[in-house]
């Protein structure tokens, strides 16, 4: 399974835990527009270190919080494993 | 001359069956023989209002000695088997120590300005010295960072809870606890054996639960207690099927339903009963009723010489039972000008009931949401799979931290079915808590580790 993937099924998986509405999962979707607060976030990054064993917005001191779903999964992507 | 309102604590030695006995692994010793033995190289005299440090290697010397001590020293400091040389030469200093009593081999060096005294089997025949003082009893917080601080109890109020009981509740109780008794948790039950005219099974560090509970069974033990920790690594470990005690009792952690139904399914003979104490605050209470959580009337009322109060959240304890001070130079005020201890315990009002819900320091704050990892606790380990578990703050760059909890299984638990119990837990945890203090990650363990005064370790808080 590709990162993205695994990012996109985590995305799933919280979000039937939260009750939360999923729009379709496309790369220039804003984060705003997932439905997801900050509780939802923080819990998919811990979850997305755990699987992947990686956080990319610790590693990164002045890393900036991506504004779009193609860019938090640029994020991960980027991290050299 | 004894003033006559001092009671030692060789006085209650008399009292009860004449067979009373203290044990651990090795030795049994006579506490009805004490009464004209001594444990001490050259007998109780020389100790005579001197300032004590009690280092045995196990806890029945320390037991023997306390009980020949008592009424005889000026103070003697308690000392637990974790201490280590550095830390403990900074508490001699603070403790004003003159003398150390101990069965261990001390260098020159080492032993320094003290005299050193020696205790061993209470063998020789000795007459007991004269009881002429109040003895300064000093033991030491279980705090878990830093050096641990210094509190002076007397005997009074240490067995405050035992007489207002009235001593003749348990009479002809074998007590044993999982606690060492150089904790306050421990002493409790070393002095419900002593004063009550009881006698007593010691635990032994390291020893095997299943080892314990034989030699629990084989001593006859009829009263038993521990933390919720100790109950639950005894209810995992299948071990206790073969025993059978009348009293069991929980404290120095928070008694949740979980493991209260568990015992009471375990132990369908006992009664169980919960109590408060810490080893600055004393003894505040103990329920019987086999729920969690206290009944709202303690509060602010007398109880047998315990006030109560909850200011800004936290148990506030006032009684003669709670610590008299902190020993040192420049150590804090123990209690407020009003003399209030503070816990550091906090408690919620949910309905007729008081519950506890974690430590003031232990707070995980969630993005500016708070939680006490002690409540999401609570709710995991009503799942019927769940035998322990442990929720701790895990750093977040979102919200800067967030709960996630590790829980022990029951034993035989399906790996097939872990999937599974993870969604239910998380269900429960939605349905009872505030959606910041659902676990966002939940781990399945083998163990979780307990520090040595019996309560689960907690390294982020």
């Amino acid at each position: 399974m590709s990162v993205k993937s695994k990012i996109f099924s985590a995305m799933k998986q919280i979000a039937e835990e939260q009750k939360v509405t999923l729009p379709p999962l496309e790369d220039d979707l804003s984060l705003n527009e997932t439905g997801f607060d900050s509780l939802a976030f923080a819990i998919l990054v811990a979850r997305l270190e755990d699987e992947l064993g990686i956080d990319p917005f610790t590693v990164a001191e002045d890393a900036a919080f991506p504004s779009t779903l193609g860019e938090f999964v640029r994020a991960y992507e980027n991290v050299p494993a | 001359m004894s003033p006559p309102d001092i009671i030692a604590l060789r006085q209650y030695l008399g009292a009860g069956p004449k067979d009373r006995t203290i044990s651990d692994a090795r030795h049994s010793v006579s506490l009805t023989d004490m009464i004209q033995h001594s444990c001490l190289a050259g007998g109780p005299s020389e100790l005579s209002g001197r300032s004590v440090l009690l280092a045995t290697s196990g806890q029945l010397l320390s037991a023997l000695a306390m009980i020949e001590l008592d009424g005889i020293a000026r103070r003697m400091l308690l000392c637990p088997p974790d201490l280590d040389w550095d830390c403990l030469q900074v508490l001699l200093e603070r403790a004003d120590i003159d003398t150390i009593v101990t069965d261990r081999p001390l260098h020159r060096r080492s032993a320094g300005k003290y005299v050193v005294i020696g205790v061993d089997l209470p063998e020789r025949r000795a007459m007991g010295s004269e009881v002429d003082r109040t003895t300064e009893w000093l033991m030491l917080t279980s705090g878990t960072s830093g050096l641990p601080k210094i509190v002076r109890h007397t005997l009074d109020g240490l067995a405050g809870a035992i007489i207002a009981e009235g001593p003749a509740r348990h009479r002809n109780a074998t007590w044993a606890t999982f606690y060492d008794i150089r904790r306050y948790g421990g002493l409790q039950i070393f002095l419900r054996a002593v004063i009550g005219g009881g006698s007593m099974v010691l635990s032994e560090p390291g020893e095997a639960i299943a080892a314990h509970v034989a030699r629990l069974r084989a001593g006859g033990v009829t009263h038993i207690s521990g933390t919720p920790s100790h109950w639950r690594k005894l209810l995992m470990s299948g071990a206790s099927a073969n025993f059978s005690p009348d009293y069991v009792r929980l404290s120095g952690e928070i008694a949740d339903q979980a493991v209260l139904d568990g015992l009471a399914r375990a132990f369908p003979r006992a009664s169980i009963g919960h109590a408060y104490a810490s080893t600055e605050a004393g003894v505040g209470f103990s329920v019987d009723d086999g729920r969690e959580g206290f009944p709202a009337h303690l509060i602010g009322q007398n109880h047998a010489g315990v006030e109560m109060k909850v200011v800004d959240g936290s148990l506030r304890i006032r009684s003669r039972r709670t610590a008299r001070a902190y020993v040192g130079a420049d150590a804090p005020p123990l209690a407020d000008t009003e003399g209030f201890v503070d816990t550091g315990d906090m408690v919620e009002l949910r309905g007729e009931r008081y519950h506890f819900v974690g430590r003031r320091g232990g707070i995980i704050n969630i993005g500016g949401l708070k939680v006490h990892p002690e409540e999401v606790e609570a709710v995991i380990n009503r799942h019927a799979s769940v035998q322990m578990s442990r929720a701790r703050s895990r750093r977040s760059p979102i919200t800067g931290a967030i709960v996630v909890a590790d829980v022990i299984l029951t034993n035989g638990t399906n790996a097939e079915r872990h999937e599974r119990i993870r969604m239910e837990i998380l269900g429960q945890c939605k349905d009872c808590l505030a959606a910041w203090k659902v676990p966002a990650v939940i781990r399945f363990v083998e163990r979780l580790d307990v520090t040595a005064a019996g309560k689960l370790a907690r390294t982020d808080a």
